[in-house]
């Protein structure tokens, strides 16, 4: 099903070529269903996807990240690298240069001072940047010409990519947003609200938390772009309502998130007004690990911290066992259909750190079972469960609650039960378990389990912080207030090496070796993390809407320039 | 002539020591009887547990057993109007997403949350009672008896539970186990939070009571408070007891599933009727079954102890019985 709806895709992207020789504004409108809606129209002064993913049809950044995670120039003649002389040797500085002949929707020119504007419109000491972990480490911007900009960090950047790229960085106009800075950037309602922009639409009336309605952008740089002459933008409503209009009534053309079990959506698809897509980005669904002891006879001290070793999942084997016994087809299946597909990798994509690990891919039930055997867990007392000098194979597995996530447990349950190892299931409500609250016994930092799950994915293209946090150390424990981010409280100084030499390194090759080498110690070598499923994204859009790429990097609006209406 | 006279009063002594000798209990039961809605309702409850009770030797299938193959299977009565329909005499209710058996899950749901609600209403109303009664006969307790009850009442009863949850879930479950432990919690918690209308109404009962002339009479030959309340005071708000403790039952069978909704209530795979119900809420256009037969378990077993509850009071009470 999947793989099928991926051939659709590339027909659809091999046939904008076609839809090129059109006319601007020739396919008349175009309506989108957000079911979360756009509260204002700049991604700097909010977070929220729903805001950037809508402002992104307006304003736009020098580059953006396609589907694969790659980048691709926007506003920037090319992207800027070490090899083609845009990133300094030692990495501390990187310059763009825009594109000649660009123009604002009001028909004034871009140049280089509206994108130094840009970095202190967020760097502005007063102002709280929604994007500031975008500018971070910046220390100065310099206009070298009218196109050219010049961004230098404080210290070397093997990912200098942060200023200026993707929806969350956008270019905006220095004209209207001059007196917008610091703490009056709130204040702008006027310009918060229908930003002077580059893209391919232009706002003609903004109702806050409510409809957009947009034309298309006379002066957008590509004569024959938009198709579209006016778009309406629709926020609100939930799920499964916006996949109604979409697919079963045809009222809109897009529906974004589709956060639906894999059956309800099938049968919403069945309304032939419209269809489901897939991309995948770098979610994933996994078993976390406990290589401490969480038994509750222990002090609160060292309960669950490296100073008490697990008692049987310390042994590697054990954890390869409990991988074995997974059928990570079928949990796809039940729980995500094609919104999911099965993975033994910590970093799914992009495509360079992706590690050919698949060796946990097929069940092996009875492989588990002898390397059990083999690891001295047998079943001496006839009671069903494996034990080893009086300890007994007894899982206390919790995760948040959530249908698809209980349905997982009672399937691994199952499969464990016939390794002969007893599983205890718990689910606790996710505003507790991902509280943080170092009160509470029930965070998922304090693990207070023996395995536990949930997904988790990394900001950008970039997996340097996230695979920083299995360092030694950074671990939850009492005297960080269980704050930290090694959730196994997994130590390998060969690890900590590993990730040393990262940070040094710029050149992406190298990177992606040493990142699909840091993934296996955490996953086949080790089986800290045994990782389930590679969880994508799943949108909607209408049979008759051409051009669509679902992308998981940047706005899935990002190309909206290129969509038209098949006849 | 003279004999006659002598004769008459004996039968009717008889007949007044026969009557005696019917027990209160037995002119109970005949009212009782006489009530239609509370006979079936008795027979139904009778039923029903019976069927939780001895149903898991008749259909041994376990009701945790995964079987992904046998997954989403119709009950046997879908081939009435749907001739493909997947059934199957082994799963005569269907099974659910994951292939678990629907009979097998009702079943053993319905030990959980009979359990629960037993136990919880009777709590409840043991409490409920035990304050109301206290605070309606003795004057000097009234006060702080009854801002008591507004404290409770006004206790936000969701952060309550995941305070209660959050500091005896460790305890329990090493002294009971994660099963019997949550048991015990749930109880605990449902009947704690419920029993404050039962106290109100049966309170407002007793101070109308206690002012009537066969409690100033019991109370002027020197019966002792004790006496009064067990005797006098008890069996005449027994309709209002009766009436909390239906509805109480409800209440707590579905204050349960909602407690596993949150994830504090039984482990995600121990089946209660009010989990199967809100499990299967996603799919209900697919599969009503899934929703309405543990749905029609609780209502059913809600009705029939209302009807039994009402029968009850009819028949408890002196001045209905035999009209």
């Amino acid at each position: 099903m999947f793989s099928k709806i991926m051939t659709i895709g590339g027909a659809l992207a091999l046939s904008i070529g076609t839809a090129g020789f059109a006319e601007r504004g020739a396919d008349g409108h175009v309506s989108i269903i957000y079911w979360q809606a756009p509260s204002i129209l700049n991604p700097y002064l909010s977070g929220g996807t729903k805001d950037v993913e809508s402002s992104s049809l307006v304003i736009e950044p020098l580059g953006r990240y396609d589907q694969d995670g790659a980048l691709v120039p926007f506003l920037a003649e090319e992207i800027p690298t070490v090899a083609n002389g845009g990133v300094s040797e030692d990495l501390t500085s990187i310059t763009w240069k825009l594109k000649s002949g660009l123009k604002w929707s009001d028909g004034t020119p871009v140049t280089s001072a509206d994108v130094k504007f840009t970095a202190e419109y967020c760097m502005h000491p007063e102002g709280g940047c929604a994007q500031a972990s975008f500018f971070e480490g910046v220390v100065s911007i310099e206009e070298l010409d009218e196109l050219t900009t010049k961004v230098t960090f404080n210290q070397p950047k093997p990912n200098p990519y942060g200023p200026f790229m993707g929806g969350q960085s956008p270019i905006i106009q220095a004209a209207q947003f001059a007196d917008c800075l610091g703490a009056k950037a709130p204040e702008c309602t006027g310009a918060n609200f229908g930003p002077i922009g580059t893209g391919p639409f232009v706002v003609t009336d903004f109702r806050p938390n409510d409809v957009i309605q947009m034309k298309a952008n006379e002066h957008y740089r590509d004569p024959a772009k938009p198709a579209f002459a006016t778009l309406t933008f629709k926020g609100g409503g939930d799920a499964t309502a916006a996949g109604r209009a979409v697919m079963e009534t045809g009222e809109f053309d897009y529906a974004w998130n589709m956060q639906l079990a894999p059956d309800v959506l099938a049968k919403m698809a069945e309304g032939g007004k419209g269809k489901p897509i897939a991309a995948f980005g770098a979610l994933v669904e996994r078993l976390e690990m406990n290589l401490t002891n969480p038994s509750p006879d222990l002090p609160a001290e060292t309960r669950s911290t490296r100073a008490e070793p697990h008692p049987f999942l310390s042994d590697v084997r054990v954890r390869r066992a409990l991988s074995m016994a997974i059928d990570r087809d079928l949990l796809v299946e039940v729980g995500y259909g094609q919104a999911g597909r099965p993975t033994c990798n910590l970093v799914p994509a992009p495509k360079i750190y992706t590690s050919d690990n698949t060796g946990c891919l097929t069940q092996d039930i009875a492989g588990a079972n002898a390397l059990l055997d083999e690891a001295g867990w047998v079943d001496s007392d006839g009671d069903g469960v494996r034990d080893k000098d009086g300890v007994k194979m007894a899982i206390l597995y919790q995760t948040s609650t959530n249908a698809v996530r209980q349905d997982f447990q009672a399937l691994i349950k199952q499969w464990w039960s016939e390794i002969g190892v007893e599983t205890e299931l718990r689910n606790l409500d996710a505003s507790v378990f991902f509280g943080g609250d170092p009160g509470s016994p029930d965070t998922f930092q304090k693990f207070y389990a023996d395995v536990e799950m949930y997904a988790n994915v990394f900001n950008g293209t970039d997996p340097q912080q996230y695979l920083a946090a299995y360092k030694c150390g950074s671990e939850p424990k009492p005297d960080s207030q269980w704050q930290g981010e090694n959730i196994n409280r997994f130590c390998d100084p060969e690890y900590d090496n590993l990730i040393e030499e990262y940070a040094r390194t710029g050149d992406i090759e190298k990177r992606g070796e040493l990142g699909r080498r840091m993934n296996d110690m955490l996953t086949k070598d080790s089986m800290t993390i045994v990782p389930l499923v590679d969880r994508g994204r799943v949108s909607a859009h209408s049979v008759t809407l051409g051009g669509v790429v679902l992308n998981t990097w940047d706005s899935e609006l990002w190309n909206v320039a290129d969509w038209h209406r098949i006849k | 002539m003279t004999d006659a006279p002598l004769k008459t009063p004996e039968p009717t002594v008889d007949r007044v020591s026969e009557a005696k000798s019917s027990s209160q209990w037995r002119d109970v039961w005949k009212q009782f009887k006489r009530h239609k809605g509370a006979v079936m309702g008795g027979g139904f409850l009778a039923f029903i547990t019976l069927f939780v009770l001895i149903g898991p030797y008749i259909w041994a299938l376990e009701a945790t057993k995964l079987d992904i193959r046998a997954k989403d299977m119709r009950p046997m009565y879908t081939v009435l109007w749907n001739g493909e329909a997947k059934v199957g005499w082994a799963h005569p209710l269907g099974t659910d997403q994951l292939g678990r058996d629907l009979l097998s899950q009702l079943i053993e749901g319905g030990r959980a949350s009979m359990a629960v609600g037993w136990a919880a209403m009777i709590l409840a109303l043991f409490l409920g009672t035990t304050i109301g009664v206290l605070a309606g006969f003795f004057k000097r307790m009234d006060f702080w008896l009854m801002r008591f009850t507004d404290l409770v009442l006004s206790l936000p009863i969701l952060p309550l539970l995941l305070v209660a949850v959050t500091l005896f879930r460790q305890p329990l479950r090493a002294n009971f186990g994660p099963e019997m432990g949550m048991f015990i919690l749930i109880v605990g918690v449902v009947g704690i939070t419920s029993w404050m209308q039962t106290a109100r109404i049966v309170r407002a009962d007793v101070l109308a009571l206690k002012e009537r002339e066969f409690v100033l009479a019991a109370r002027s030959i020197g019966t002792t408070p004790t006496k009064i309340i067990t005797r006098h005071l008890i069996p005449n708000v027994m309709s209002p007891i009766m009436v909390s403790a239906t509805l109480g039952l409800a209440t707590a069978i579905i204050t349960e599933s909602a407690l596993s909704f949150l994830g504090v209530g039984f482990p995600s795979d121990f089946p209660t009727w009010g989990k199967l119900l809100s499990d299967a809420v996603q799919r209900m256009e697919q599969f009503p079954e899934r929703v309405l037969l543990p749905g029609l378990m609780i209502s059913l077993t809600v009705l029939s102890v209302n009807y039994i509850g009402d029968g009850l009071r009819d028949a408890l009470d002196p001045r209905i019985r035999g009209r």
